[in-house]
């Protein structure tokens, strides 16, 4: 399957609403390929809310979410379903499956095959553990594990909500360098922080 | 293909650990031992309710793994990332579905038979009930899904998806019962496997819609 190129995201005057409650409106924001932001604010701002309006899962209150191809706007659906990778709290992994079990059918449900999986894993440090399974991980061998999808397909466009936390500072680095090679590859990254990343990035803040 | 990988991680999913298959025929067989304490030891008596008795607790053994379709999905983010993939949401419901019949339905519709006939059926009846049990756990499966998409979120998931499911479990049981009971008095069946199948037909073609919409509003 053709890699699907995203140009630029532009969010244009997006309010969000939960449970009733306005947490931002009149948001703007564009991202370009090559380019990273992280997303910054207090707790309960909206940083996770906004990143799962930009991958359609929650309908935004008001504004809209324009992904921008080579041959002008896209198709939101398309953009979101071959484009995106969206890696939040809840990793998706199986416990009772092994990592290599589940880095194989989560590469090729976003887009990969079977040797950008098994590559994916060296690049994490984590071919040692490919029989392991999931439950056996550390805090922070999961989260290398849910990060070498992103590694292993060709999705451009990173939705990361607290993508470093349980990781040390060895592994943040690696995490930085990878981030860079997808950004050198035309990538785009968005990223809810709350510790600075390792790669130059501009920052967005969401005001509470 | 993306649906194919997904079709084999679900097969692997219910059939891991936990064997939630094996547990749905476990179920079925003792549901089956206890009808004869029930209806009273008779042999005429229970081989005239056999069929209808075979069936409802097929019925009842295919709720049991349907809490977990979606629901283990949808708390460990999984959902999230089946929603975002190029397959519509809807066929990925459907595909869910499927390996549900596959994991489930098959091993309980080749029981269906051993159940009957144990219940004192006629063995000749044998084929004709694997094949309703067969026909009939799809449409279990799809309505099943429905319901369990349905239920997504909410506590005691699993009660609740036994009362959104069962009353649509009517019309299989009452064509599939019909079918079976048909041929054992020797009157026309092929009438209830039609609407049997019908029904399945109908729970495969129109359940993947409202599944994905159930699936959308839970996730947002």
């Amino acid at each position: 399957m053709d890699v699907l190129v995203i140009d630029a995201l532009h969010l244009e005057d997006v309010a969000v609403a939960r449970g009733g409650r306005v947490l931002f409106e009149g948001l703007n924001l564009t991202l370009h390929a090559g380019e990273a932001v992280a997303l910054t604010g207090p707790n309960g701002s909206g940083k996770t809310s906004l990143l799962r309006v930009i991958a359609g899962l929650i309908r935004p209150a008001a504004g809209r979410v324009r992904f921008i191809g080579p041959a002008g706007e896209l198709d939101p659906e398309e953009a979101r379903g071959r484009g995106l990778h969206l890696l939040g709290h809840h990793d998706g992994l199986k416990n009772t499956r092994t990592a290599w079990e589940e880095q194989l059918f989560q590469t090729r449900w976003t887009g990969g095959d079977e040797a950008s999986a098994q590559a994916a894993l060296a690049v994490l440090g984590l071919a040692w553990g490919a029989e392991l399974e999931v439950r056996m991980l550390s805090a922070g061998q999961r989260r290398r594990l849910a990060l070498a999808r992103l590694v292993a397909s060709p999705r451009p466009l990173w939705l990361l909500d607290e993508p470093l936390a349980p990781l040390d500072a060895d592994r943040r680095r690696l995490i930085g360098e990878i981030m860079t090679a997808r950004l050198a590859d035309g990538g785009l990254i968005l990223a809810a922080v709350h510790d600075p990343l390792p790669i130059a990035a501009r920052t967005f803040e969401i005001a509470a | 293909m993306s649906l194919a990988a997904l079709l084999r991680r679900e097969l692997a999913l219910a059939w891991g650990r936990g064997g939630g298959p094996l547990l749905a025929c476990a179920f079925y067989v003792a549901m089956a031992a206890l009808l004869p304490l029930a209806a009273g030891p008779s042999p005429e008596r229970l081989a005239a309710v056999a069929p209808g008795s075979a069936w409802v607790a097929l019925a009842l053994a295919s709720l049991l793994s349907l809490e977990r379709l979606f629901e283990r999905d949808f708390e460990d983010g999984a959902l999230d990332l089946l929603t975002l993939a190029p397959a519509p949401l809807e066929l990925v419901c459907a595909v869910k579905c499927l390996a549900q019949w596959i994991a489930a339905g098959a091993p309980l519709a080749v029981l269906a038979p051993v159940v009957c006939i144990a219940l004192g059926a006629d063995p000749s009846l044998a084929p004709l009930t694997f094949v309703c049990a067969l026909v009939g756990g799809l449409g279990f499966a799809f309505t099943g899904g429905l319901g369990a998409a349905l239920a997504l979120g909410s506590r005691r998931g699993g009660l609740l998806i036994a009362v959104i499911v069962l009353p649509l479990f009517a019309p299989p049981v009452i064509f599939g019962g019909g079918a079976i009971e048909a041929m054992a008095s020797g009157l026309h069946w092929r009438a209830g496997l039609l609407l049997l199948s019908a029904y399945s037909l109908a729970a495969v073609a129109l359940s993947p819609l409202a599944m994905a919409a159930a699936c959308r509003n839970a996730l947002s």
